[in-house]
């Protein structure tokens, strides 16, 4: 069946692997080091990286779909470093994937009772999709069982969950529906090794990097307080935008596909989010580095914030009270001014109370018994926020002729 | 009690769940449930409808940009806004990227291990493999050397004992045909097509931002700016990445994916008798060359096709359309024998099925989060082989002769289409029409630009102080799986009503109050069953149609008369 390889019964590890599919130790190292760069870490610990992938066996992963829409399965195909073939048949052994495993029915539900069998504490479980806790959980069945009964067996016995794109993370867009749909946290309370991935979808640089970091240190990167990895999700999209300068210089896009549009400006006036979110988007890009939505001439929707859908519509409104330079904001700090439990503690206060409004007409809540008290069915009319002028300096810029930048474009 | 339950159907997008019974080793009859419930169109109440399409993008991850597309078509059909021809060209390249990709991500990576033993292929000698590839194109990868090292690095995944996505398939099934070579070939572009599909797809890194969910629709226009004379637009160079793009997809597609589509079902030509279900066809039509508006400027012409009869096109009204709740997990205030257009529709959820976990089905009940779409009352398929009948029936030059081509390949009649291998040629037959258009569009919006033409939006009407107090519009596109529809309906600048039909509701619906099967359930019956606990040839038909569960399954009447009913227990 095997041909005339021979092996030995261990499992490959990554790098043997790629060196026996002839790809050198040079590219090995060059990816080694790419990773160390996507985590934050210093050069110096691509060595250790290449260590760790030339000695470990790859890990089982099973990928569980629920309330989804499959764009973080499509994100995870765009992987480039690994591409996508390595990752699922070198770097880890990715036995359960409703999208594209080859089994179906029986065949494939018995692949998670043998992996939980087999592999008890020593898999990762990645989610994918909300998890709809009303009504008993009827709004989401496999198998003839409920995403709540499935996701609680498949997260309890892994070593590492890994809740992936916003609505796994903390029920995402479909939060915002009528079935009580809640993220793994949610769900699972209390599991000891919980990675969220937020990001509509999340970004597959990042996520191959805190595999990569889990292979190395045998333990999750350093979290925020939404246990999200701090390197991807730590910094403000309006400080890493090349956009900025634009920003500063107070040189706006007025109208979508004027002068200031054509020449790359600020998108802030037209509704960017960058100010108020945080995610390495516009470093990392996607799809191999090539984009992100702000360079190809839109505003960020600050897909990679907290209840991100509930906090950040109307999306072509322009934020309120964005103060200017010089202020710094640390990202859990803005996390916290989003979700409206300190509203009035940051500079962005005002932005904090539209949003807390909003919420209080949209969100389903969980009882003491951890069963869904579901919110006002119906959303009103939602006020944008006021379209307060900024107040720190620039002031607006000017109206009519916006100021010359030769050479900044 | 059923003889073959499959759930989760696999290597689909979302959640399906299949009953079939089994008599004298066919099915006798089938059911097609979707599992899975969100209320997508619910949440879009009171929202801007400017931003309406960032939410309805959601509705699918895999189908991205599509409900994007319908959305702001929607909008703008009911503010009654005429997109730049900039605008437009720019869509086009974004939807035939994106269906074009779809395409073969479908055939390989969906579809293809029905057909294809992974396991067989370990047993290939790569030398006649690259004797089989030789014959079937001219693909450059095709060396003994190159196949060998794909069975070698086969080899060691088995080897490993770790064999990922390919743990648990029907490996040895007795309805798998293939040689061993012919598998390994197969196997080799599996491979090849996942990073063909995630270069090709940077067309849309570029144009949107992202994929997926690409970031750079407006209602009026697209956020794509252009100038060929500034490095952050959309100028030369950028146009110049997307061409290479287009010559990537050209490349495999006319050299990979079609030979592969044509040597697989040259081993099965029985499937070309098999699964075709009711033979009607239903395409709204689209990828226009001028207004939207206007269907005789559509490169995917609008239509109907009844009962596979190939010299008729009939027209397609959109006000007969109904939808049915007989047997999906909905209320009518009229009971359930009532039928309703989707503007006139309603929505009550009410979940009555058995109370999980469960085995079993109440399959004389109700037994779908799915409704029941119908075309004046009859069942409809759509997809890639509705268009392709219904350009091949009204005589699109093109159509006909890429149609006729493969047809003359494969020495079969038009008739075989209508079947589930029709499906799989359909799709490989639209993905080289695509590929012409593509350069069509690149080549005009090029033109346009250097022109000094550089609209991408018309924002006469994006202040909601311009809108009418009422307007209601629809928004159509033929999604890489079919005829898709959204429906809006706007008051005093939010939106009141949203409503979208998907392709997989029409494919892959429950039965109606007349009792009629849906077209999966339709198209399952008669299938050949060898082995009932390895369900291998039931997957062939329902892949066929390339599900999408998650699009098929929605909530919200465009006229606001939504009764969701959430019962805590």
């Amino acid at each position: 069946m095997v041909g005339s390889t021979t092996l030995d019964a261990r499992p490959l590890t990554l790098f043997e692997e790629l060196a026996r599919r002839g790809v050198s130790r040079r590219r090995f190292l060059r990816f080694c080091t790419a990773m160390a760069a996507t985590l934050a870490l210093p050069a110096s610990y691509a060595p250790r990286i290449a260590r760790a992938l030339e000695t470990k066996p790859k890990p089982v992963v099973v990928w569980r779909e629920f309330q989804d829409c499959t764009g973080n399965t499509m994100s995870m195909l765009r992987s480039s470093h690994p591409d996508i073939a390595e990752l699922v048949l070198e770097a880890v052994s990715l036995e359960y994937h409703e999208t594209i495993m080859a089994g179906a029915g029986r065949a494939a539900e018995e692949v998670v009772e043998r992996v939980r069998r087999e592999h008890r504490g020593d898999y990762v479980a990645i989610v994918e999709g909300a998890i709809p806790i009303a009504e008993g959980g009827i709004y989401c069945t496999i198998g003839g069982r409920t995403a709540l009964d499935l996701v609680g067996e498949v997260c309890r016995d892994a070593a590492l969950t890994i809740a992936i794109g916003a609505c796994a993370w903390d029920g995402g867009l479909v939060a915002q529906g009528p079935t009580g749909a809640v993220g793994v946290d949610a769900a699972v309370p209390g599991l000891p090794a919980l990675i969220n991935l937020g990001g509509c979808p999340h970004n597959v640089a990042n996520t191959a990097a805190v595999l990569v970091h889990y292979l190395t240190f045998g333990e999750p990167p350093a979290l925020d307080r939404y246990k999200r990895p701090l390197f991807a999700y730590g910094h403000v999209v309006h400080d890493q935008c090349e956009r900025r300068a634009h920003f500063d210089a107070g040189r706006y896009v007025e109208a979508w596909g004027d002068e200031g549009h054509r020449r790359g400006w600020c998108l802030y006036k037209m509704g960017c989010k960058g100010p108020q979110a945080t995610y390495n988007c516009p470093t990392v890009r996607w799809n191999d580095g090539t984009s992100w939505p702000v360079k190809a001439g839109h505003g960020c929707i600050a897909c990679a914030s907290p209840d991100f859908w509930a906090t950040m519509s109307p999306f072509y409104a322009r934020l309120p009270d964005v103060h200017m330079i010089g202020v710094d904001i640390d990202a859990q700090t803005l996390g916290v001014g989003l979700v409206g439990a300190v509203a009035g503690l940051t500079v962005l206060h005002g932005a904090g109370k539209a949003i807390q409004h909003r919420r209080a007409r949209h969100r389903a809540t969980l009882d003491a018994a951890g069963r869904v008290v579901p919110g006002p069915l119906e959303p009103g009319p939602v006020e944008p926020p006021a379209e307060t002028p900024p107040t720190g300096p620039p002031a607006e810029p000017p109206a009519a002729e916006p100021p010359a930048c030769a050479g900044l474009s | 009690m059923p003889n073959v339950i499959i759930d989760p159907v696999t290597r689909i997008e979302g959640h399906l769940r299949i009953e079939a019974k089994v008599e004298g080793g066919q099915v006798a009859e089938a059911w097609s449930s979707g599992t899975m419930f969100r209320g997508m169109e619910l949440i879009l109440r009171g929202r801007d409808p400017r931003e309406a399409w960032i939410w309805a993008q959601r509705i699918c991850g895999v189908c991205t940009t599509v409900h994007a597309l319908a959305s702001v078509r929607a909008v703008e059909d009911a503010l009654r806004i005429e997109i730049p021809p900039n605008a437009r060209l720019i869509r086009s390249l974004m939807a035939g990227a994106q269906q074009i990709q779809d395409h073969v991500v479908h055939f390989y990576h969906l579809h293809a291990l029905d057909w294809v033993d992974v396991t067989s292929a370990l047993r290939a000698d790569p030398a006649a493999t690259a004797r089989l590839a030789a014959s079937l194109s001219d693909w450059p990868k095709s060396s003994a050397g190159y196949f060998r090292q794909v069975r070698e690095r086969l080899e060691r995944v088995v080897a490993s004992g770790q064999l990922s996505l390919f743990a648990s398939g029907y490996w040895g099934h007795p309805a798998y045909r293939l040689p061993p070579e012919a598998n390994l070939l197969a196997v080799a572009h599996y491979l090849e097509a996942l990073d063909w599909q995630r270069d090709v797809i940077r067309v849309h890194a570029v144009l949107g931002g992202k994929n997926p969910h690409p970031q750079t629709y407006l209602v009026g226009g697209m956020a794509t700016a252009i100038d060929p004379n500034e490095p952050e637009a959309l100028n030369l160079e950028r146009i110049g990445f997307i061409a290479e793009r287009i010559q990537a997809m050209r490349a495999f597609v006319e050299q990979v994916y079609i030979p592969d589509v044509k040597a697989v079902a040259g081993f099965y030509p029985d499937w070309f008798a098999l699964g075709a279900g009711h033979r009607n066809y239903l395409a709204y039509g689209g990828l226009p060359r001028g207004s939207i508006g206007d269907p005789s400027t559509f490169d995917f012409p609008r239509g109907i096709v009844l009962g596979g009869d190939l010299a008729t096109v009939h027209p397609l009204d959109q006000a007969r359309i109904t939808e049915s709740i007989a047997r999906s997990y909905y209320d009518y205030s009229g009971g359930d024998a009532e039928v309703r257009h989707p503007w006139d529709g309603e929505t009550t959820p009410h979940y009555t099925g058995p109370t999980p976990p469960y085995t079993e089905l109440q399959r004389d009940a109700k037994y779908s989060w799915l409704k029941a779409p119908r075309y004046e009352g009859k069942v409809m398929e759509v997809g890639p082989l509705a268009r392709m009948l219904v350009a091949y029936a009204g005589g699109v030059p093109r159509v006909r002769e890429l149609v006729d081509g493969v047809l003359q390949d494969l020495g079969a009649q038009p008739a075989a289409l209508l079947s589930t291998l029709g499906r799989v040629a359909a799709r490989a037959v639209e993905t080289a029409y695509l590929l012409d258009l593509m350069d069509g569009w690149l080549d005009g919006l090029a033109h346009n630009m250097m022109s000094g033409d550089l609209r991408i939006h018309d924002g006469s009407r994006w202040e909601p102080s311009t809108w009418p107090a009422e307007a209601e519009g629809w928004g159509a596109h033929e999604a890489p799986r079919g005829s898709l529809g959204h429906w809006v309906r706007i008051e005093a600048g939010r939106i009141a009503g949203y409503q979208a039909i998907v392709p997989s509701t029409w494919n892959a619906g429950p039965r109606d109050a007349a009792g009629q099967p849906g077209p999966f359930e339709a198209a399952l019956a008669g299938t050949p069953v060898a082995e009932p606990e390895r369900p291998l040839e039931l997957l062939r038909t329902i892949h066929s149609f390339d599900p999408c569960v998650a699009c098929a399954v929605h909530v919200v009447d465009a006229r606001g008369r939504e009764r969701v009913r959430v019962e805590v227990a």
